[in-house]
């Protein structure tokens, strides 16, 4: 049988280092610049208010029935997306969004179409089971 | 005061009744989002998909923490030989947890979100939950009294306690712009806590799991012996640094990514136990094969190695960016949430309600019926889900991928064997609820008249 303090001096080195590992990831977040429009903040917002991550996803999280959207700017361009949004599809309901609502959300997009590639394609893998882009 | 076992309604047991109770809703929101995917524009002006997702989610992710409260606070209080040291504070915690629940999935019904996975309410209800949480935590501490030569279902509790409320309280950083207003860092947050928050309640479940084993074999031995620590701090292990298994694919720092899958690599050492001790697995499970709850606790062995094989598979880097942003990625979290946390909890519910005014013995045959009907049906409803991932990780490599549309519809067979063998799982586990929530409400109502 362990001892207590051998048991507590293995949970202490446990949990001291991760609270070392979540503190350096707060103060040193992987993208040091976080200048954001007012628009994206504005798309971001109703992208979370009509839960759109529950069908979307973004960098493959979020949900299953509609496509992933990291790169949908790129790929389709703002007029695509604009149509889908204001009429809605056979899947998703016309939220009646306004022009200025919609607006916004294509900023947002915009915006996380510019953090990166999700296509898995664009991976390459290595011979020890890691990936890169 | 409520003496400590009886038949009666105690506050513990309404914890697990009302889990209960969001399971079997849960359960029917489930049926109505996997319609969605049968038929897309059945219900999609008023009860469309954006809805029902986070009706099921949400009910039962309060299944399983209603059930871990019910049960880490049954069973503390058998190991004690003593009531918890503030019944009024659990009483408490009932009454927020219950009426910011309601409130949740009235949100939703009137389109009210947070938008974040998992916890999709608005940002404000999440503060009850985090008070009430508090109120537990406090409860704990003070009725543990004492860390010294405890068993590690204590030591299970206390960390999932303790992780749950760090976790819940990231996961709302997002609300602070310095966190919120890059996608990248919103993300990498965002999944650092849901990752870790998993683990947390798995503690909870695991813990209580094991001080129910101890009580079925008689041995009081294993909670204190070095394989029991040593699995447990394996399994703290990956609470605290395998989240980001669920980020490979995200433009983020590649050490998180590195460290995870090394972490996550440690997950083989809880397999090769299972595979190590199947032998005895077996004997034991001919021996207590006729007690309700074990028979749920055998189940979730299976579904322990099952899920726990498709995870470490999954924390492969090389093999995550097949499976990520797929249905394997669900057949994992369903397998997790159905197979393990769900039939753990139900053991732990056929424990402790059994004790009512009407003896469960007399519903023993539909009650086996049911355990079949799930286990069956959720292992179709698993492979289903598995088949239709790989289809849809094929699309995903594909140099030329068709339309979205094209591919989804390509995936509906799959989809109608998913909802069939999800709508018979609900069938199997109302046949085992029925007599678990029926019993309790038969017997309170009668108390009640007698009174």
């Amino acid at each position: 049988m362990a001892s207590d303090l051998q048991k507590t001096t293995v949970a202490v080195i446990l949990i001291a280092s991760f609270l070392a590992y979540s503190s350096f990831l707060y103060m040193f977040l992987p993208i040091k610049s976080y200048a954001t429009s007012n628009d994206c903040i504005e798309g971001k917002k109703i992208w979370q208010n009509y839960n759109c991550a529950a069908c979307h996803q973004v960098y493959g999280l979020g949900g299953y029935l509609g496509p992933d959207l990291t790169n949908i700017y790129s790929k389709r361009g703002p007029q695509y997306i604009q149509a889908f949004i204001s009429n809605g599809t056979n899947v998703m309901p016309n939220f009646h969004l306004s022009n200025n609502e919609q607006e916004n959300l294509i900023a947002y997009f915009k915006n996380i179409d510019s953090s990166g590639k999700s296509d898995p394609k664009t991976f390459f893998v290595h011979n020890n089971g890691t990936i890169e882009q | 005061m409520e003496p400590l076992n009886n038949k009666q309604l105690s506050t513990p047991k309404l914890y697990l009744l009302t889990g209960l109770i969001l399971l079997a809703v849960g359960l029917l929101f489930g049926i109505s989002g996997a319609i969605q995917y049968l038929v897309p524009d059945y219900l999609k002006e008023h009860f469309s998909f954006e809805k029902i997702r986070p009706l099921h989610v949400t009910s039962i992710l309060f299944w399983i923490i209603l059930g871990s409260t019910g049960g880490v606070v049954s069973y503390l209080q058998q190991y004690n030989n003593q009531k918890i040291k503030y019944p009024f504070l659990l009483k408490i915690q009932y009454f927020i947890f219950s009426t910011t629940i309601l409130a949740i999935l009235i949100a939703y019904i009137f389109g009210f979100f947070g938008g974040r996975e998992y916890w999709e309410f608005p940002p404000i209800l999440a503060l009850p939950i985090a008070i009430g949480w508090i109120l537990f935590i406090i409860n704990f501490i003070s009725s543990v009294k004492t860390f010294r030569n405890q068993p590690v279902y204590i030591w299970m509790w206390m960390t999932g306690l303790v992780f749950f409320l760090f976790t819940f309280i990231e996961s709302y950083l997002w609300i602070f712009p310095y966190f919120k207003n890059n996608i990248i860092n919103d993300m990498t947050i965002q999944w650092k806590s849901a990752g870790s928050m998993v683990g947390a309640w798995n503690m909870l479940i695991y813990g209580s799991s094991i001080f129910l084993m101890e009580k079925i074999s008689s041995n009081k031995k294993h909670g204190h012996s070095i394989v029991a620590f040593a699995l447990y701090f394996t399994g703290l292990f990956n609470l605290l640094f395998n989240w980001g298994h669920h980020i490979y694919t995200l433009p983020t720092y590649q050490y998180i990514k590195h460290i995870s899958y090394a972490v996550s690599m440690t997950e083989i050492i809880l397999f090769s136990r299972i595979i190590w001790l199947w032998k005895d697995a077996v004997t034991t499970a001919k021996k207590h094969f006729h007690y309700a709850a074990y028979r749920f606790l055998l189940a979730a062995d299976l579904w322990i190695f099952l899920t726990l094989l498709l995870a470490i598979l999954m924390s492969i880097p090389a093999i995550n960016i097949y499976t990520h942003g797929t249905h394997i990625t669900v057949a994992h979290a369903m397998g997790s949430t159905i197979g393990i946390n769900s039939f753990l909890l139900l053991a732990i519910c056929f424990d402790i309600l059994h004790d009512t005014c009407i003896p469960i013995a007399v519903n023993i045959k539909w009650l086996n019926r049911g355990y079949w009907i799930t286990n069956i049906s959720l292992f179709i409803f698993w492979i289903s889900l598995i088949i239709a991932g790989i289809l849809k990780a094929k699309w995903q490599m594909s140099a030329s991928p068709e339309p979205f549309s094209v591919m989804m519809l390509q995936l509906r067979p799959f989809f109608g064997i998913f909802f069939i063998a999800g709508t018979i799982m609900t069938i199997g586990f109302y046949l085992i609820l029925y007599p678990l929530i029926k019993n309790q409400i038969v017997c309170y109502i009668n108390q009640s008249k007698i009174k």
